[in-house]
């Protein structure tokens, strides 16, 4: 162990390997504070060779690792794994080039996603807008497939790496793709993005920017409950408008962010939508006109339309506080993040309602309602014997509902640790085997963020050459997986 | 060489049968659309076993108010979107479809291929939520799902997308839809000036016009610039593009409709000669014009994209290879696939190309052979050997 820290320093310095146990508590949880963790160190390089060397360093010792960006995801994806090395790629932020002429920029993996908009902006804009966002990291973006709120017009994270250099869990590096499309061979991009720290460390990426749109044009409108403001959103898409944004927040959630930043929220509503249109002038002038008149039909009991850039930013700026908010009406809250097809809302809607009642535990309700996925969040109070079991017992109950009615157990925070249990309710043995297989190609060792996404450890057989049944198979006394 | 069986699957659940009892007697596999692109990848023996989908092929679900839709990839996409017209809607994927428009989804999928609508909607990897596969040992596996937003489990959707049936055979998929445009404009401008020509896309591509596509076509020394407008109102957009033309001296003209974009899709694509995919960036279209010029090639290009087809006309297979092996060495470092051409001209050129990340290789041959331990499916069609 000792030996091993001091191949560490030896790569990044002693001041970068952080080994005491009261600095390394700043490292033990990712943005969802339950699940911790304790690493024999944290190390924090400072550039693709120190990565990779570390990344050596533990394959030769065959000690798992994980990486971290900002540590702000939601599912435990970047909880350090005990006996392991934590990565920390904060302070890896150079921004390598900004090629505006080809809608490019190329960073390392610390880099904020706010930054990464600044950089290319006001011509131009990054899209995918986590919450997290003046603070989570491109790295981060990359492993989890971050969206956000205008991923329902824009597409997520995926959709705009066109380029990624990593490092695999052996040491070697990789160049996937680049500032060009549709280079010969697998889409390993698409099969990386996402991986959740799985598949290796990107120290590169290259993401595509597109123009900033002429005109903005936002609103918020008041529903007497989440009923009539789902029909609407179903409304607006069925009508061929494709909004840049459309979140709901239910009555808990407006009380909580009104106390948290006073935007003015009516108290008696009992669901409001914030709709985003961007665009030409031209198309998006009428079309908003055409989401109010929707809005309307559809018995809005209020509305508020953005008159100015400030007032926009303060209607965002509560959408985006809500999270935080809750702290204000509940000493504790449990977030899912379950998708369901966008017609089945009203009804998700309704059932979580009733499991809420059921279990005497308030939920409220704030998320990205075109394209369905909740939020949930289920708020109790972890001093009160029993509470936190029956909050967690209830949100699995709002999973197992989002996969019935033909959704997903993640719309965004990944699975990392807390949905891993929940995977094998949505993908059968089978799937994860193919899964499975995608890991093994990457990573044959299992040392790279090796305790999460999937349900149950696997181990990866070697597979050198052609196939050949061992003779036990063939004597039908065992099967290889 | 040996004969081919071929067996057509009626369920996901008899293609991995078949596949299974392949597996068991170490038999080569290639999976079969409607054949519309057999002739790209890398030439290779007849396999002994052929997977048709032409009876996977029913449309199983179209969610109207989700905008979805699952697909068995046996559909034709001409049918399937024929289908989702009905309601008003369509799956922005429009690559060339081959004769009698019978390209079907799975093998549209599996090579990749787009149309003038990648512009603003993306590849295939980009429009699809999920998808169900056979692996080559018969395992039936399953990713994605119905919703547009879904980060649960590893992405195999954009694994097969492109995969050319290397990894087995794709039976399911599920995409996503788009309400069908009120109304659609195309702005044409053609000039033979090649020197000022490659930057008038740019022009529009960095402005906020939400164009539908931005295509550019280059034979017999005119260039021709084209966009598609598509929305309720098209009009403002299609008005302030021309605008900002105006210094580059074009004419332009704004028609209804879609009628010019059928032959710009055709041209990817050649019954002789000889195509080649260059995938280079926006700020290439001036070189790729100029090496097409070189070559004697006409060119059809996606030019925000950067992606060009380079089309060689028909001519003795010598004469092809040469021309492809100055296009590369012209382009390189850009990637230039080699998709229609002659069998003899395939075979004497590495279709797929020589540069490739050493690493990025070595990655694509661990998946292959976790997928594929036997080497048992289209093996040798894709690159390196794959």
């Amino acid at each position: 162990m000792r030996h091993l820290i001091r191949e560490l320093e030896a790569i990044c310095g002693r001041e970068r390997v952080v080994t005491h146990a009261h600095a390394l508590r700043t490292f033990e949880s990712d943005g969802l504070l339950h699940y911790k963790g304790t690493p024999l160190a944290a190390a924090l390089p400072d550039s693709a060779e120190e990565v990779q060397a570390l990344v050596r360093v533990c394959h030769d010792a065959r000690i798992p690792w994980v990486a971290r960006g900002s540590g702000t995801g939601l599912s435990g994806g970047a909880v350090p794994v005990d006996d392991g090395i934590l990565i920390v790629l904060s302070r890896m932020r150079r921004i390598i080039e900004i090629d505006l002429e080809n809608q490019r920029i190329v960073v390392e993996p610390g880099v904020t996603n706010a930054e990464v908009g600044r950089a290319v902006g006001p011509g131009h804009f990054y899209p995918p807008d986590p919450s997290s966002q003046i603070i989570c990291s491109i790295g981060g973006n990359v492993a989890e497939n971050s969206g956000g709120a205008h991923c329902f017009k824009y597409g997520f994270t995926t959709n705009y790496v066109t380029g990624l250099e990593v490092v695999l869990s052996n040491g070697e590096m990789a160049t996937l793709g680049g500032k060009e499309l549709d280079g010969p061979g697998y889409d390993l991009i698409g099969v990386f993005v996402g991986s959740e720290g799985t598949l290796g460390i990107a120290t590169k990426i290259t993401l595509r920017v597109v123009p900033t749109p002429e005109t903005t044009r936002t609103l918020v409108a008041y529903f007497d409950g989440t009923d009539s403001a789902g029909r609407t959103v179903s409304d607006i898409v069925a009508g061929g408008i494709i909004p840049a944004a459309i979140e709901m927040m239910d009555s808990l959630s407006m009380q909580a962010c009104e106390e948290a930043t006073h935007a003015g929220y009516p108290p008696e509503a009992g669901a409001a939508l914030v709709i985003e249109l961007d665009g030409p002038e031209a198309e998006c002038a009428p079309l908003f006109e055409d989401v109010i008149a929707i809005c309307e039909a559809s018995h809005a009991t209020g509305m508020r339309i953005a008159q100015d850039e400030a007032e926009r930013a303060l209607i965002w700026k509560t959408r985006k506080a809500a999270f935080a908010a809750m702290g204000r009406i509940t000493p504790n809250y449990y977030v899912q993040d379950g998708v369901v097809p966008r017609t089945r809302l009203p009804e998700a809607l309704r059932r979580i309602d009733e499991l809420s009642e059921e279990y005497g535990l308030k939920v409220a309700n704030v998320f990205h309602a075109g394209d369905g996925n909740l939020h949930p969040l289920i708020c109790y109070d972890a001093s009160h014997g029993g509470e936190p079991e029956r909050a967690e017992e209830l949100a699995g109950l709002i999973v197992a509902m989002c996969v019935e009615l033909g959704g997903s157990i993640t719309g965004e925070h990944g699975v990392g640790v807390d949905k891993k249990r929940y995977l094998s309710k949505m993908f059968s043995e089978d799937d994860l085997d193919a899964f499975h297989r995608v890991r093994c190609a990457f990573d044959p060792g299992g040392l790279a963020n090796p305790t999460k996404v999937m349900p149950t450890p696997r181990l990866c057989g070697e597979v050198p050459g052609p196939y050949r049944r061992h003779p036990l198979e063939r004597a039908g006394l065992a099967e290889r997986f | 060489m040996t004969a081919v069986h071929c067996v057509t699957p009626t369920t996901p659940e008899d293609a991995s049968e078949v596949m299974r009892a392949a597996a068991a007697t170490a038999t080569n596999v290639r999976p079969r659309g409607a054949g519309t692109k057999f002739g790209w990848g890398r030439p290779i023996d007849e396999p002994n076993l052929e997977i048709s989908t032409a009876r996977l092929d029913r449309i199983i679900e179209h969610n109207e108010g989700d905008l979805t839709a699952v697909l068995e990839a046996g559909v034709p996409l001409q049918r399937a979107q024929e289908a989702f017209a009905r309601a008003g809607q369509m799956l922005t994927l429009d690559p060339p479809l081959g004769d009698n428009d019978a390209a079907t989804i799975g093998g549209i999928v599996a090579t990749a291929d787009q149309g003038p609508l990648r512009h603003r909607y993306g590849a295939c990897r980009d429009l699809l939520l999920g998808v169900t596969v056979v692996l080559p040992d018969g395992t039936l596996a399953r990713s994605g799902g119905k919703v547009i937003k879904n980060v649960a489990g590893y992405d195999l959707a954009k694994l097969y997308a492109g995969s050319f049936g290397t990894l087995g055979l794709i039976v399911e998929v599920i995409v996503r839809l788009q309400p069908q445009p009120v109304k659609q404009l195309t702005l044409m401008c053609e000039t033979d000036d090649a020197e000022s020509f490659p930057r008038a896309p740019l022009l529009l591509s960095h402005a906020a016009l939400e164009m539908d596509c931005l295509d550019v076509g280059w034979r017999d020394g005119t260039g021709t610039l084209m966009a598609l407008f598509r929305g309720a109102f098209p009009e403002g957009r299609a008005q302030a593009a021309a605008r900002l033309l105006e210094p580059t001296g074009m004419t332009v003209t704004t028609t209804e409709g879609v009628a010019p974009w059928a032959e710009q899709r055709a041209r990817q694509r050649a019954s002789e000669g000889a195509v080649v995919r260059v995938s280079g960036r926006a700020t290439d279209l001036f070189t790729v014009i100029e090496c097409a010029q070189r070559t004697g090639a006409t060119l059809v290009g996606r030019a925000g994209l950067g992606i060009s087809w380079l089309s060689l006309p028909a001519s003795e297979p010598n004469t092809l290879i040469s021309a492809i092996e100055e296009m590369r060495s012209e382009l390189s470092p850009r990637a230039c696939v080699l998709l229609d051409a002659p069998e003899e001209v395939r075979a004497g050129v590495d279709v797929w190309g020589r540069e490739h990340d050493e690493g990025a290789l070595a990655l694509m041959r661990r998946v292959k052979s976790r997928f594929d331990p036997a080497g048992l499916c289209s093996p040798g069609r894709f690159l390196g050997g794959i």
